[in-house]
């Protein structure tokens, strides 16, 4: 099966596709993009976390098929050439990376919600963050990013 | 396997009557788990989420017809006014990621006892619309869930919509589970007064073969509550109430509660969930 769709701003066609592997599979495997992290493969954790068309979704629990045509932004697509995204810079600023395996997922979790609302409660950021687990860092330097990168994307 | 990702509602039939073992997808929050974990390897894949007619909503007199793949994000966002019950059953699924892809016809398509919007459902008396080529039947919730994960739907059909009546006085919607998020129900529970009609309609969720719904505990609801003045219902009704709805229930012991827990669990949810209803009921009262 063959598949089209743009991928962080990019046109791209990839063949050969089984029809019944996720869209994680496909950036990870298929197409080297390996930000977004392969753990669960049940949408319990988040670290698979893109974005479909604007919409936060777990890529492995959508098949490569339904995206045909479709918009994907991957934590790839979040840096510019030089700057790290504010977001990406206020993970490491607040020592919010431990190992950094749901890094990825949180850091696009983290864009999603600031997008929608500039000045999230505690209990916002909660909820929103809610569908991506980290084992590291019992959370409170994640919480401490979202609100570092908040405070910053407010002022710019 | 095949696949296949048909436009019109008119060209899913068609595919699905040729192939009648074809799995449907939509939100895939469910069908990928059973795909990436080799659960199932269907011979046919029909991806619904192309459909237009599937993932929309309208309002059709005293009803909402809701598509069956309209996400749970937009229920929460777009019907939290219509359909106050779904609404709050729709928070407690999963996580944001898991709710901008789920619906409600992917979650009856399961049939799973523990889908969250069952109860919900099952308290307003909604209605699940099904189509094939051979034409369209709507049937009643109380009759769709006959097994474990195993619905009324026949193989060549697939489900468009649910009528829902909107809400005609409070509903209210409970799940225990170990956090506030991510959770399958340990058990759940949903509650829909109609303060025009003065019925109580009631959705037992996770514990028995299937949702179920509590009608001892419905009927001792409608008799006893105070229609005329809307006073607070006692402590004595709530209690009664609760073990009626507890004694509906047929749980089993597994691996995310015990029978008895869940017995106990769901008589006091339940009990709150009316007592919470009824407050809301009064707004209801004035119109």
């Amino acid at each position: 099966m063959r598949l089209t769709c743009t991928v962080n701003g990019k046109t791209e066609t990839i063949d050969d596709i089984w029809p019944g592997e996720s869209l994680l599979y496909v950036l990870r495997e298929r197409m080297g993009l390996p930000g977004a992290k392969n753990a669960c493969e049940q949408g319990e954790c988040g670290s698979c976390s893109v974005h479909i068309d604007g919409v936060l979704v777990c890529a492995c629990l959508v098949a490569a098929g339904q995206v045909e045509g479709a918009e994907i932004k991957t934590v790839e697509g979040l840096a510019g050439a030089t700057e790290l995204h504010p977001v990406q810079q206020a993970y490491l600023d607040a020592g919010a990376v431990q190992c950094g395996f749901c890094t990825p997922g949180l850091i696009v979790a983290t864009v999603d919600l600031l997008d929608k609302n500039s000045d999230p409660s505690d209990n916002e950021i909660r909820e929103a963050l809610a569908g991506n687990l980290c084992r590291c860092t019992g959370y409170a330097k994640i919480l401490d990013a979202v609100r570092l990168a908040a405070a910053r994307l407010e002022k710019s | 396997m095949d696949f296949f990702r048909p436009t019109s509602l008119i060209d899913a039939l068609k595919l699905k009557s040729a192939h009648p073992l074809a799995l449907c997808i939509n939100g895939g929050t469910d069908v990928m788990v059973e795909l990436n974990f080799d659960r199932k390897r269907p011979a046919t894949l029909l991806d619904l989420s192309a459909v237009a007619e599937l993932n929309q909503w309208s309002e059709a007199g005293e009803s909402i017809i809701l598509g069956a793949g309209v996400s749970y994000s937009r229920i929460q966002a777009e019907l939290a006014t219509e359909l106050p019950g779904l609404a709050m059953a729709s928070r407690t699924v999963g996580s944001l990621q898991i709710r901008n892809r789920g619906g409600v016809g992917g979650n009856l398509g399961s049939a799973s006892p523990a889908g969250d919007a069952h109860p919900a459902l099952l308290a307003t008396g909604a209605t699940v619309n099904v189509s094939s080529v051979g034409g369209n039947r709507s049937i009643d919730i109380h009759d769709f869930f006959i097994g474990p994960k195993k619905s009324a739907l026949a193989p060549d059909e697939i489900i468009t919509s649910i009528t829902i009546p909107k809400a005609r006085g409070g509903q209210q919607y409970s799940k225990i589970g170990t956090r506030n998020a991510m959770v399958i129900a340990v058990c759940s529970f949903g509650l829909a007064i109609d303060a025009t009609a003065r019925t109580v309609g009631t959705g037992i969720g996770s514990a028995g073969p299937t949702p179920l719904r509590a009608k001892d505990a419905e009927a001792f609801a409608a008799s006893h509550l105070d229609w005329e003045v809307g006073t607070a219902p006692s402590v004595k009704l709530l209690k009664e109430f609760g073990t009626l709805v507890s004694a509906a229930s047929r749980p089993i012991d597994d691996i995310r509660g015990t029978a008895a827990y869940r017995r106990h669990t769901l008589a006091i949810i339940s009990a709150r969930s009316l007592k919470w209803a009824w407050k809301s009921t009064n707004e209801f009262r004035s119109m």
